[in-house]
């Protein structure tokens, strides 16, 4: 999923034990509030990148791990930890098995990569809400060797230096990183999903229950949506400090007010028009930059190869663009700048204006978060969803 | 079983670069899911895949898949993209910028830019050297 070059550094991850034991109740006033950062991650080097800490415990005990440097990812669903950042604990989660015993292991499908990596049972505890004995992936390619079929989609991100993160936090509308078609068996199925008996590992079909979820939509809670506010940038800085408000609606810190809701299509999708033309859109804070269209659509250079995929006008240009669901619909005003000359800074790791090509596509990336409140309703049962609102 | 006939669906795509007489047999085993689009320069063949990807191969005039496109699940890009896979997962991991969730590649003939998120991917990829004249990359969708 994540590719970037040059870390600045490899900083070991600072991972301290926490107790997450006690009761799961909360009274609907549980702190809802977990803080976010936007800077270069557990690595270094990263780009646009938000990142949080997250409690990850064997279930129903206190036997738990705080994980940093997780990516806030609204554009996948369920968590994602590297092996290496669990600990001790990683080995004491339950392995989810199929009927006759055998590991359930995940090929978790991002745009660029894949994640390999056995599916286990934990608790999952974000600011005051947790939640509980739900289905996460642990990255790892070492227990179970990545199977061929997996391969075919892309390269495995495996490790801190590849994924730039100890983990990936998936709290998009959708409750499943799959959904129905992983119920499937046969060529219908995406291959999300294999059971392994050794090494020797095979597409299975799974119930959604058996996937790996969303952790918001299992809270006792606050479970129908997030918040994710982030303070405006008026230019490349090195951190930027924001928060994750869990609930729509639920407490008195996470009304939708005079948000727009725009509600997405079942392929988690809305549309955006760009000069007179729609395109596919949809707005993601694991996309790093505002990647849209191409050079002979926008007009804005490609960078120079050493920054590729990137757009590198000679100076900023405002554009603009509107998001529609074919009933509501709004403008966004954006700027994209050089990332030759953005990039250049190594200290900074937040770059509002950062743009790249993208043929197919219309990416409301991290920038988009910037300046904004961005709510983001969970599908039924949990919420109303899949719907954004801003 | 269940590789086996995973392995039969895949078989059934021409890739990029190769021949059309594998797409055209690909058409008697696909039916119900391919339609074939004429245009002026080129032939567009459309299938939608049982794993839910709807893909275009795109025929020029000499009969070569000169470009490939995809939307919805994540293709087996192993498949699709035949002897330029290698290429393309080296490029992946080199790639020199800091990007994420999306990806641009260009070899100087081969060219792949793919984007989305979980559950949904869309991309192309195309041979600059075998684009027929006067189509331009933004006709490939």
């Amino acid at each position: 999923m994540i590719n970037f070059g040059k870390p600045l550094a490899l900083v070991a991850a600072v991972l301290t034990i926490a107790s997450c034991g006690g009761s799961s109740k909360s009274s609907s006033s549980a702190n809802n509030v977990q803080a976010i950062t936007v800077n270069a991650g557990p690595a270094g080097g990263y780009a646009n990148g938000v990142f949080t800490s997250v409690s990850v415990c064997v279930a129903g005990s206190s036997n738990c791990q705080t994980v940093n440097g997780v990516l806030v990812d609204t554009g996948s669903f369920g968590l994602r930890v590297l092996a290496s950042a669990l600990g001790s604990v990683g080995g004491s989660l339950a392995q989810q098995k199929d009927a006759s015993g055998n590991s359930i292991v995940e090929c978790a499908q991002f745009v660029n990569s894949v994640t390999w990596g056995p599916v286990k049972t934990a608790d999952v505890g974000l600011a005051g809400e947790k939640a509980s004995s739900i289905p996460i992936q642990v990255i790892d390619p070492t227990t179970v060797p990545i199977a061929a079929g997996c391969k075919a989609i892309g390269p495995s991100e495996e490790d801190l230096a590849s994924l730039g993160a100890n983990g990936i936090l998936g709290i998009g509308f959708f409750i499943q990183d799959c959904g129905g078609a992983c119920t499937k068996s046969g060529s219908g199925n995406p291959g999300f999903y294999y059971t392994c008996a050794g090494s020797s590992c095979q597409v299975t079909g799974v119930t959604t229950a058996q996937q790996v979820q969303n952790p918001v939509a299992h809270f006792a809670h606050d479970s129908n949506g997030v918040v994710v506010s982030l303070p405006s940038a008026s230019g490349s800085a090195p951190s930027l400090s924001g928060s994750i408000t869990f609930g729509i609606g639920t407490q008195n810190n996470n009304g939708i007010g005079s948000a727009q809701t725009l509600h997405a299509d079942n392929f988690g999708n809305l549309k955006t028009s760009f000069k007179n033309q729609t395109y596919t859109g949809f707005i993601d804070s694991g996309s790093n930059a505002y990647f849209f269209l191409d050079t002979s659509t926008t007009g804005l250079p490609d960078c120079p190869s050493s920054e590729s995929g990137f757009y590198c006008p000679s100076s900023p240009v405002n554009l603009s663009a509107s998001n529609s669901d074919g009933t509501t619909s709004n403008t966004i005003n954006f700027t994209i700048g050089n990332a030759s000359q953005l990039f250049s800074v190594s200290a900074d790791a937040v770059f509002p204006t950062l743009g790249g090509p993208n043929p197919s596509t219309f990416d409301w990336g991290l920038p988009f978060f910037f300046g904004r409140k961005v709510f983001i309703g969970i599908e039924p049962p949990a919420g109303s969803g899949p719907f954004w609102a801003y | 079983m269940l590789a086996v006939s995973l392995a039969t669906a895949a078989s059934a795509f021409a890739a990029l670069g190769g021949d059309v007489s594998s797409v055209q047999a690909d058409q008697a085993r696909l039916q119900a899911s391919e339609r074939i689009i004429p245009t002026q320069k080129y032939t567009v063949h459309e299938m939608q895949t049982a794993r839910g990807t709807l893909i275009r191969q795109f025929v020029s005039p000499e009969g070569t898949v000169f470009a490939v496109s995809w939307q919805g699940s994540a293709p087996d890009l192993e498949q699709l993209l035949g002897s330029y896979f290698d290429q393309y997962v080296q490029a992946v991991q080199a790639q020199p910028t800091r990007r994420a969730r999306g990806i641009h590649i260009d070899t100087g003939d081969f060219v792949l830019e793919s984007g989305g998120h979980m559950r949904f991917v869309a991309g192309r990829a195309f041979l600059r050297s075998k684009l027929p004249s006067g189509v331009s990359s933004d006709q490939l969708r």
